[in-house]
């Protein structure tokens, strides 16, 4: 992962630049971060894409509709035959079994994923203003500023991230949590370790775009800092942030996922959390009881895998040397494709 | 490492003085590099060890966190008084850095033991679990990386990466409770948990080495018994680790030599008729490591904090493990003082990688 973040912040490449500077004629959403992708990318790469888009559109279908398709709520121990019991394995009534707890593990499933996107979107939200917010005002008034900014972000991006989110839940919940703080406390942990990543990408593109002429015909016009941080700069730093976002995402529901392994779960009669469950299962699998850890680790594997895979073909779309580009004259000849040397035909009008 | 580049490259603009030797200045760059380097480390570890203190002082004092419902409220002032945790919270910081630079990271409220004497006795184990899963990552990452990388965009590249993605995204937990499943409870090839069955490490106190890193012990109680049990044990922990950091050994490995493949001197040796397979076994593959190097600075961070849930499913009583206990007791002045130590740690390591790194590539001196 932190190998793309590196290939994120080096310059791009002109072809790169002029392949964004093209116009792209037809209507204006086909110029929307993934639409666009979608529409240009082929072969193996547009796969991983739509797949990976499929895998993160259920994964929201499952959260915003919970309540419609869990066929329990996630603390619910008994209905109208009496209780769940502890343990029990797959039957009709319970898909997928219950736990030892004795909640069905289908709805906690589910529930599950409602609690993950809360968490996502906290996240974001958050690591992505203070980071941007960071990163321009370091980058466009360079000076100490920037250089205690990049020594502290450097520092805490060294830190071992999943400690640091330890002692963010910490600070915030003192370990115990409902959702609210819970969800909160995750967030604010993986803001914690995201924001020096989002600083150090939004950093160097102000940095470089400063620089650029029409920044200096801004300032001739009288235009204040202000107008040019928020219009010229800004507008033209947010390029690599799809890509990073992805990265975020699914590190945000493994930071969830680890601190709920930890012990800092939120409790299960305050809302559903994947690895709170798989916590609560250790037991279970050295009994031979699969189906309580199997199905939430499921769930986590699926959700970070569909969130990984758009990123992954964001990143190799986004970069001239990894995107496959469509043959001229449609579909690659088979021959082309046959050939030992594939590397060889394709490299070097690629790597130019 | 981007502070010391930006620092060295800041330098690197300032002319030479006129009339110095110009081997002189190139000679001197490494030392340069490696004393600007050295000296970050001071700011970095401050940062770090100001990071913790805010973070578990944000809310309270640890006192109350530990014992605070068990004890009557007059008694929890007294507790608290004792240890100083009403004073300002300034001359705390203070006394908390001073105890820092005189390696004093506290004392640990449930077990009353030095924080450095944890680290000392848990610290083996997990040293021991990190330096198997880096050869399980070596062993995988990097020919797999250098095999998808060579076959490119067809099937076994497409299979690779996508199970390069699936190490990445299941939880370093879940691979372990899954392969616990298989291959601990159904198969029964392996043992599910701990580090040596009870009788072996009975044998390795009484007449082993006692290093606290068992494979030594083992060996040097003389039994092949003892070392194949210690053996057994790590299997299963090392693979879940090691599936993790090698599935980004992979990646960084084919993205490499991608680019290598496609550089100047690889495309002169393939236009002076080398063989393909001759340029990915050659020519393209030296210059791709050498950013692993780098990298694996960083991803000695992520090992520590996946050996922490890697030694909790697998009881592994390394430092994560212990880690895990204090936090469940709510003694935060352990964890505070671990969590401090650990990141100190990972700073020293990063030295070290980059000064490796700077050795390797003289790209990286300036």
């Amino acid at each position: 992962m932190t190998a793309d973040i590196e290939s994120f912040t080096t310059p791009p490449s002109p072809e790169d630049l002029a392949a964004d500077l093209t116009p792209d004629h037809g209507p204006r959403w086909h110029r929307l971060p993934i639409v666009k992708q979608l529409r240009t990318s082929v072969g193996l790469q547009r796969g991983m894409l739509i797949t990976g888009l499929a895998i993160t559109g259920m994964f929201i279908i499952l959260a915003v509709f919970a309540p419609l398709i869990a066929p329990y709520s996630w603390a619910q121990l008994r209905d109208a035959n009496g209780l769940f019991g502890s343990q029990q394995p797959p039957s009709s009534a319970h898909l997928l079994g219950t736990t030892v707890g004795g909640y069905d593990v289908l709805s906690r499933v589910i529930w599950g994923s409602r609690t993950a996107l809360l968490a996502i979107v906290a996240a974001l939200v958050l690591s992505l203003f203070l980071g941007v917010f960071l990163g321009l005002l370091s980058g466009y008034f360079g000076g100490w500023i920037d250089r205690t900014l990049v020594v502290v972000a450097d520092a805490i991006y060294a830190f071992p991230s999943l400690l640091l989110a330890i002692l963010a839940a910490i600070a915030i919940s003192g370990g115990q949590s409902n959702l609210k703080s819970g969800v909160l406390a995750a967030a604010v942990s993986i803001t914690v370790v995201f924001v020096p990543q989002y600083f150090r990408v939004i950093r160097s593109e102000v940095v470089r775009i400063k620089s650029e002429a029409f920044i200096e015909s801004a300032r001739v016009i009288g235009s204040s800092s202000a107008r040019i941080m928020t219009r010229h700069v800004l507008r033209n730093s947010i390029r690599t942030l799809p890509l990073i976002m992805t990265l975020n995402c699914s590190e945000a529901i493994l930071t969830l996922a680890g601190l709920g392994f930890l012990g800092f779960g939120i409790e299960p009669s305050s809302a559903a959390e994947w690895g709170y469950d798989l916590f609560k299962s250790i037991e279970d699998v050295t009994s031979g009881i699969w189906w309580t850890s199997v199905f939430p680790g499921l769930a986590i594997v699926l959700t970070v895998l569909g969130i990984t895979l758009v990123g992954e073909s964001l990143n190799d779309l986004a970069d001239p040397r990894l995107r496959i580009r469509r043959a001229a004259g449609g579909k690659r000849s088979k021959q082309a494709l046959d050939a030992t040397n594939s590397v060889q035909t394709n490299q070097p009008e690629e790597a130019r | 490492m981007t502070i010391a580049n930006d620092l060295a490259a800041d330098d690197a603009v300032v002319p030479a003085p006129a009339g110095e030797p110009r081997e002189k200045k190139t000679g001197s760059a490494l030392g340069r590099y490696l004393v600007i380097r050295a000296l970050l480390i001071i700011p970095t570890v401050f940062i770090l060890v100001t990071v913790v203190f805010i973070l578990m002082r944000a809310t309270g004092d640890p006192i109350t966190a530990a014992l605070g419902g068990r004890l009557p409220p007059d008694q929890l002032k007294q507790r608290i008084h004792l240890a100083g945790y009403d004073r300002p919270i300034l001359v705390q910081y203070l006394e908390y850095l001073g105890n820092i630079v005189r390696g004093n990271f506290g004392t640990t409220i449930s077990d009353h033991l030095p924080v450095t004497h944890v680290l000392a006795t848990y610290g083996a184990a997990t040293l021991e679990l990190a330096i198997y899963a880096l050869i399980v990552a070596f062993a995988l990452g990097i020919p797999l990386g250098r095999i998808a990388a060579a076959r490119r965009d067809r099937g076994a590249d497409a299979g690779l990466r996508i199970s390069a993605v699936l190490f990445y995204a299941a939880p370093v937990f879940f691979t372990g409770l899954l392969l616990k499943l298989i291959f601990g409870v159904w198969l029964g090839w392996f043992p599910t948990s701990g580090r040596a069955s009870t009788r072996d490490l009975i044998l390795m106190k009484t007449q082993g080495a006692n290093t606290g890193i068992y494979l030594i012990d083992a060996i040097s109680t003389g039994k092949w018994s003892v070392v194949l049990d210690v053996l057994s044990h790590a299997v299963l922990p090392a693979i879940a680790l090691g599936l993790l950091t090698g599935g980004v050994f992979l990646r960084l490995v084919r993205t490499n030599m991608i680019s290598t493949l496609g550089t100047g001197y690889v495309e002169a040796a393939r236009s002076r008729g080398v063989a393909e397979r001759r340029l990915v076994r050659t020519h393209a593959w030296r210059p791709a490591l050498v950013p692993i190097i780098t990298v694996i600075g960083l991803q000695i961070a992520l090992l520590l904090g996946g050996a922490v849930l890697t030694e909790t499913t697998f009881e592994w009583k390394g430092l994560g493990f212990q880690l895990v206990q204090y936090i469940n007791a709510r003694d935060f002045v352990a964890v505070q003082g671990m969590v401090a130590l650990l990141a100190i740690i990972v700073a020293l390591t990063n030295f070290i990688v980059d000064v490796i790194a700077a050795l390797v590539d003289p790209r990286i001196r300036y």
